[in-house]
Order: structure tokens, then C-alpha cells, then sequence
């Protein structure tokens, strides 16, 4: 069956609250912050939101139900979107259809994480169950150990070099200086990608994200719900998801995308030349490289020289993760999943001030999340346009 | 290759010993299947009896047809690294102090991929064999080794690690006049031991090859008698701290049932078998348990061996075969006192031995010298229940299959 379209649902108010190495402060408080500062733009008091989307590893005990009452909610639409850096887009998919039902009128979608001294650690020893059996007891490098063996084999496959993934980490690096929420403040060259220390081989510091605490909002609401608000909106043009694609495969070399990026077009009614901006999921370059890839932007294995002949910069042919990405502006955990989006409805809504890409009006984010073992196991992408500006 | 591992230098007593810390040790039920198959030295993963689809990581339901009839089996061991890392920079205080680490994915011949640990002398686009063994948490960890073996592979860092390998280590034997000490001292000093040293309890009754054993180099014999608490801790003062590995023989066994034996015997036997490995777990665990990070000859292992008849009364040595149940009991508890300090616990159990309180049995019986073969293949591979000899493994299976099967057979009306 054709897949219908988001006609009538809009997204809206891209909030970001500043990142924070370390914080003795609590999910809850920092998705409060992020909530107040959604229902502050949008003129609603915390018992009149009636839809309410939450991402976080580190709510723990509670869930998205005990949050409603911690923070004084009544919503008749509750979900609860564990997917981390596939979070955003399935949290705007799921957010979106359910306002076009009429299930809801406003759904608040919100992600946030602490990072208390530690805590990384404990998250890490009990990330998911084969993790802990198969994985994290060999040598406990987590994802970044885990990620590293699939750069491993991507390069042996497709010729890809450090400098490859280095062009990735300090093209976005260039961006972050433009993004004040950034946590990452100085220039990155290559020379200092290429010599930083090793935390896993092939990955050195340059290719790892800062984990941090902090939170990414934005709204999902009816066209005109927005109009009456005085909200600039973005359209939703497409979306796709998709859960362990491939599994027969040995290691990772491809992501779910590539299930799924047609219908992603289709549904769009455009192809990879439309897009403005693009903001992948960068746990690690190499990941944004397989997007570049997976998403149609190059053929399979011609990511490397793809990064070799565009520039992936603000004011460049390609620009792509304008605000830093995680690399440079920190990952605030499941936050990682939604600062791409939250991004891209700045770009193609006029507000991303210092990072503005110029006339852009269509913008594709994806989405990837979860190593529960030894690969990433969701994907999700969506093309959001501005016309609504 | 492997680069040869050389002997520690004399330690310095004013430095801090390395405290004792351990991998990730939570493991999902499932996964102790892995931790099992690595105690017995097997090389097992879960077949799922529906569709026959090997699995990893450990799981409750078959990934191909959803099967919960999923079976740990024997798997063939071979594959290829397809991926390697080295990994420098980790969270846990394990493998912060054990940094780079190398680990990769190997694609099994048999089908799933799986992440391991990496010998030094395997690299991306090997094939390899892969091996199950127990960590320092005492879990079961995979490392992919080499196909053919190198002379000092057994050296490498990390695969040391999952071993109780006895080179440049120090090991006290408890008694001098068990038949099986000989082979043993014969080769612990051929892997390399530093130091043997081996206990005697009765200096007036010295066996034949008494003076033989005491004129060996890298030999000294000591005064120990397992059944005297004072005389445990004697000797424990004097070599518990450098004692790296300690291999219980001392036993005491008399022929007979349980209705016409003399409870002097059973007392013997009690005192000696169950209450004797308490003592030394008492008097040089503690010690040896505080010693398990301290380098090259760091302590590693405690070594019992034990009647197969721990698991299965044997009617004609009823006695005996209660004092074996008690000292099995007793090493299983320890394995969880010393769990904390990664001090291995190894039973290794044997059928009735060749010599003279087994005198009126038939063959097979197990000689000392292949007695000795096991208590060394069990701590070069690092495992934690070996069964010795024909009768010991056929007993093992027949209990693994049905208890109460083989306590029949065992105790008459099998046919």
C-alpha cells in the first residue's frame, strides 16, 4: 500500500539546552528544561500539553509515566522512543501520525541525559544484554571499541584512510565554531586529527564523541495550530525507519538505509540533488561516510572519495552537519538522536542564526542507534522542507 | 611470534602490591552456557534442534526460526578474523591497567560472527581457531588463537590472562608421597615452573623415591600435614606469599561400605579428603587471593583432586566416596570466596588410580603419570573441572545425562 502523506502536520520550535561536560543534575531536570522552554514558545502551560515524546537512557527508575507526574503533565498521548541516535526522527514519524489522526493535538518531543562522574561507565557495562554478554568483557572499550572494528573493516573493503575520516571530523569542527552551544570552542586541524591519541585503533580522540549532559526539544503540531501560534514550521516530506537490516551480514559495512532510502525519495518526490543540508548521525565518521553512501548521495564504497572532492562545510557544495554534530557540539546522550533534526528545522526555517546555510529549503537527517552487539541496529532518515516559512 | 616471557625480577617490598580487579563479570543466564563449556575445555554454542542454526551471543529463542529449542553443542572451532582493533582507552578499572587491548570479530565457519579476544600472533584475514576460556571473573570469554601451535604462545598477555599457566610460576605440592607427585614435579619444572616445593607429614616414613625428589633443583621439600591445623599454618607463614599455585594430593583412602567400616577410617579420610582442603584454602587462600594481579607469578590457582566418586557414590569405598563429596562441595564454595580475587579453584577428578587401594580392581586405572598430565593440561588451559581417564569420563557423562541413572548402576541392578 502507498504510504500517505504528513500533509497538515508541521514541526516546530528546535530547542536546545547548552550542553554540559559533567553535571550533578538529573534527566528530569534536564528534560524539564527543554520542555519549558517548548512550552514557552509555543504559549502552553504544562497541563495543556497533550502530547508528550521522551528519549533517555538515564531516567532510571522511572519512565516517560513516571515523568508526567514529576512534571506536572496530563497528556493523553504518552511514548517513549528507546532508539537512541535513531530516537528523533522515530520520535517525529510516530508524533506526526498521531496528530494527523486527531489522537492529539501538541506532542512536546524532548531528549535528555545527565552525565554525572561515572555514570558513562555504568551505562556502558549494562547497555543491553548481549553487550554485557559479548561484547563489553573484551576489553570494555565500548562503542568506541565496538565502532572502531567496523571502521576496521570498511577500510580494508572500500580503501578508506584516516585522512578520509578526518576531513569528516574537521569540515564539522569548522561548523562548531560557528554554533554556540558547541562544547568543542577550537579549530581541529587535519594534522591534529591525524596525531591525536589512540583510543582504539583505527579511531584516535578526533574520531570519538564527548559524552555530556543536556537536552534537544521540538514541537509536532497541525499546519495551522502553528499558523495560530505565530510558529515557523517546517513540512514533513518523508520518513523512514528500519530495525537489525542484514543481519546475515558478517560485520557492518551497510545500514538499514539502504532498505528503505527509495521509498524515502519517493515519498519526497525528490532525489539526493534537492537536499540542502544533511545531517547524519555522527557517533564516528566512518558512520556519517556509510550515510553519505547508504542515503544515495554516492555509490557504496565511494564515500572516501566523495569527502575528498566536497566540502562539507557551512558555506560549502556539501553542507553537512552545519552545527558540529556530536563530534564537535557533544553527546548528550539519546540528545545525539535529536540534534540533527532539531538542527535541520533551524536550517530550513531561517533560525540557525550563526550555522545558516544560505536558501536552504530542504533538509534530510538520519538517524542510527544502538549497538546492541557488535552493529548499529536502527536507522531512520526524513526529509523536512521549509516552504511553510 | 609470540615474544618469550621472561622471569620476573625480585620484587620489590616497599612498593604497593597490584590489587586484584576483575573483567565485567555479569552475565545473562543464557551466556553461562558459554562459561560452563569453557570450565570442561569444550568449544559449545547453542544449536537450535528445529532449523540447526548456530547461535551467538547466548540467546532464548532461535534468530532464524524463533525456535526456543535451543541446545548448547560441541562446534566446530574454525573461522576468520574479519576485523581488529586495539583497544587504549577503556572505563574499567580491569582494563585500564591492562591497556592496549586487542580484540576483534571472527567470522565462525559455522555461521554467527563473534567478538573475542585476539592472541598476539593472529591478524585480520587469518584464519584461526577459535577457544573458549574462563576469565578472571570466572566467566567464559572467547579468544581466537592461532592455528598451529608456536612454542611460547602460551606467553602472550592476554592469553595468559585466561590460563594458570605454571611457567615462572611457584607451586607447593601437598604431599610427597602420593604416587602421582613425581610426574607432576617432573612437569611443572618442564613448563617452566620457578620453584616446587612439596609437602611431607611423616619424616620418619619416607616413601622410595623420597631422596630422588629432595636432590632435584628448583625442589625443596617442606614439613606438612594436612590434617594438623598448626602445621598448615606453619608452612603458610613461611611460603604462603610466594606460593602461586598450590596442588592438593594429599589423601586418604580405604576400601570398604558404610555399614561394616570403622568410623576411625571414615574419620581418616574426612580429616585428611574434605577437612585438609579446608585448612590450606584457610591458611593460603587469603594470601594467594591477595596476590592474584601481583605480575608474572602472580597467584593463580588452587588444584584438588578428587575421586569421580565426588558425584556418585561408589558402594565399595562408601567412606571415601562421602569424604570426595564433601571436598567437592567444599571447592565449590571456595570458587565462591575466592570469586572476588579471580583465584581459580580446579577439580581434577579421576576414576579409581593405579596403585595399591585400588589393587583388586580391573583396568582401566588411571596411572599417576597421566594424572599428572591433567592437573597440567588443566591449568595451562585454565580450566575448572577435568575428568581424568576412561572411567572418570564415561562416569561424567552417564551423571550429566541422569543422575539418578548412573546411581543405580553405580549401586547394583544395571544389567
Amino acid at each position: 500500500m502507498k504510504r500517505q502523506s504528513y500533509e497538515g502536520v508541521v514541526v516546530t520550535a528546535p530547542v536546545s539546552v547548552p550542553y554540559v561536560r559533567y553535571s550533578q543534575e538529573t534527566a528530569h531536570w534536564w528534560i524539564a528544561r527543554a520542555l519549558k522552554q517548548l512550552l514557552d514558545v509555543a504559549g502552553l502551560s504544562p497541563r495543556e500539553l497533550d502530547g508528550f515524546s521522551v528519549s533517555s537512557f538515564t531516567l532510571f527508575p522511572d519512565t516517560p509515566v513516571g515523568l508526567t507526574q514529576h512534571l506536572g503533565l496530563s497528556p493523553r498521548w504518552l511514548d517513549s522512543i528507546p532508539m537512541g541516535g535513531a530516537s528523533g526522527v522515530v520520535a517525529l514519524r510516530r508524533a506526526a501520525r498521531a496528530v494527523q489522526a486527531g489522537d492529539v493535538d501538541v506532542v512536546a518531543c524532548v531528549a535528555g541525559d545527565a552525565n554525572r562522574i561515572d555514570s558513562f561507565r555504568q551505562l556502558l557495562s549494562s547497555f543491553s544484554r548481549f553487550a554485557m554478554d559479548a561484547s563489553y568483557p573484551y576489553g570494555s572499550g565500548g562503542p568506541n571499541a565496538s565502532f572502531a572494528l567496523i571502521a576496521d573493516a570498511y577500510m580494508a573493503e572500500y580503501g578508506a584512510t584516516r585522512e578520509d575520516f578526518g576531513r569528516i571530523a574537521v569540515a564539522q569542527r569548522a561548523n562548531a565554531l560557528h554554533y554556540p552551544n558547541a562544547i568543542m570552542k577550537s579549530p581541529l586541524t587535519l594534522e591534529q586529527y591525524l596525531s591525536a591519541r589512540p583510543i582504539s585503533e583505527p579511531f584516535g580522540l578526533f574520531d570519538c564523541v564527548m559524552p555530556c549532559a543536556g537536552a534537544e526539544g521540538f514541537l509536532v503540531m497541525r499546519e495551522d495550530e502553528a499558523q495560530r501560534r505565530g510558529l515557523a514550521y517546517a513540512r514533513i516530506a518523508s520518513t523512514i525507519e528500519r530495525h537489525n537490516a542484514f543481519p546475515e551480514d558478517p560485520v557492518q559495512l551497510r545500514g538499514g538505509w539502504v532498505m528503505d532510502v527509495d521509498e524515502l525519495y519517493e515519498m519526497a518526490e525528490c532525489g539526493p540533488d534537492a537536499i540542502d543540508v544533511l545531517e547524519t548521525y555522527d557517533d564516528y565518521p566512518v558512520i556519517s561516510m556509510m550515510q553519505f553512501e547508504d542515503l544515495g548521495f554516492c555509490a557504496k564504497g565511494e564515500g572516501p572519495q566523495f569527502v575528498r572532492d566536497r566540502d562539507l562545510t557551512i558555506d560549502g557544495d556539501f553542507p553537512h552537519n552545519t552545527s558540529g554534530g556530536q563530534l564537535s557540539a557533544g553527546q548528550a546522550g539519546a540528545a545525539g538522536g535529536y540534534l540533527g533534526l532539531v538542527e535541520a528545522i533551524r536550517q530550513v526555517t531561517g533560525q540557525a542564526a550563526g550555522t545558516q546555510v544560505a536558501e536552504a529549503k530542504t533538509a534530510m537527517v538520519s538517524g542510527f542507534g544502538m549497538i546492541n552487539y557488535d552493529r548499529g541496529l536502527c536507522s531512520s532518515a526524513a526529509i523536512i522542507t521549509g516552504a511553510g516559512r | 611470534m609470540t615474544d618469550k616471557l621472561l622471569p620476573p625480577k625480585k620484587k620489590n617490598p616497599q612498593l604497593r602490591q597490584r590489587v586484584p580487579t576483575l573483567p565485567p563479570a555479569m552475565r545473562s543466564r543464557a551466556a553461562l552456557g558459554l562459561t560452563a563449556a569453557a570450565a570442561r575445555g569444550e568449544f559449545s554454542l547453542q544449536h537450535c534442534e528445529d532449523c540447526g542454526a548456530v547461535q551467538y551471543p547466548p540467546r532464548d529463542a532461535c534468530s532464524s526460526c524463533l525456535s526456543v529449542k535451543l541446545s548448547w553443542r560441541e562446534t566446530g572451532r574454525q573461522g576468520k578474523l574479519i576485523a581488529e582493533t586495539r583497544i587504549h582507552a577503556s572505563p574499567d578499572p580491569y582494563y585500564r591497567e591492562r591497556l592496549p587491548w586487542r580484540s576483534g570479530l571472527v567470522r565462525l565457519d559455522a555461521g554467527p560472527t563473534v567478538l573475542c579476544h585476539l592472541h598476539g600472533d593472529v591478524g585480520r584475514g587469518d584464519t584461526l581457531r577459535m577457544d573458549l576460556k574462563l576469565d578472571k571473573a570466572g566467566q567464559g570469554a572467547m579468544i581466537a588463537l592461532p592455528v598451529e601451535r608456536t612454542p611460547d604462545m602460551a606467553d602472550d598477555p592476554q592469553l595468559r590472562s585466561l590460563t594458570a599457566d605454571p611457567k615462572h610460576r611457584r607451586i607447593l605440592i601437598t604431599d610427597i608421597r602420593s604416587p602421582m607427585t613425581r610426574p607432576l614435579i617432573d612437569g611443572l619444572l618442564a613448563a617452566g615452573a620457578a620453584h616446587v616445593f612439596v609437602g611431607q607429614s611423616e619424616s620418619w616414613r619416607r616413601g622410595s623415591d623420597h631422596e630422588a625428589i629432595a636432590a632435584l633443583d628448583k625442589v625443596s621439600v617442606v614439613q606438612l600435614d594436612v590434617t594438623d591445623a598448626s602445621s598448615v599454618q606453619r608452612l603458610a607463614a613461611e611460603i604462603g606469599g610466594k606460593t602461586d599455585i598450590l596442588i592438593n594430593t594429599a589423601r586418604f583412602v580405604r576400601p570398604g561400605g558404610v555399614l561394616g567400616a570403622d568410623t576411625v577410617f571414615a574419620r581418616e579420610e574426612f580429616e585428611t579428603n574434605a577437612l585438609g582442603l579446608m585448612r590450606l584454602a584457610q591458611a593460603f587462600g587469603p594470601g594467594m587471593a591477595s596476590r592474584t594481579a601481583d605480575g608474572v607469578n602472580s597467584a593463580v590457582a588452587l588444584v584438588n583432586l578428587l575421586s569421580v566418586h565426588a558425584l556418585s557414590a561408589d558402594p565399595h569405598y562408601g567412606a571415601f566416596s562421602a569424604s570426595q563429596s564433601a571436598a567437592l562441595s567444599i571447592s565449590q564454595t571456595l570458587r565462591s570466596e575466592f570469586r572476588s580475587s579471580g583465584l581459580r579453584v580446579i577439580n581434577v577428578f579421576t576414576g579409581p588410580t593405579d596403585d595399591e587401594w585400588h589393587q583388586p580392581l580391573p583396568p582401566p586405572k588411571v596411572p599417576p603419570k597421566a594424572l599428572a598430565k591433567s592437573v597440567l593440561t588443566a591449568l595451562g588451559e585454565g580450566l575448572e573441572d577435568v575428568f581424568c581417564g576412561d572411567v572418570a569420563k564415561d562416569l561424567q557423562e552417564r551423571w550429566r545425562k541422569d543422575a539418578k541413572v548412573l546411581e543405580r548402576e553405580l549401586t547394583g541392578g544395571g544389567a
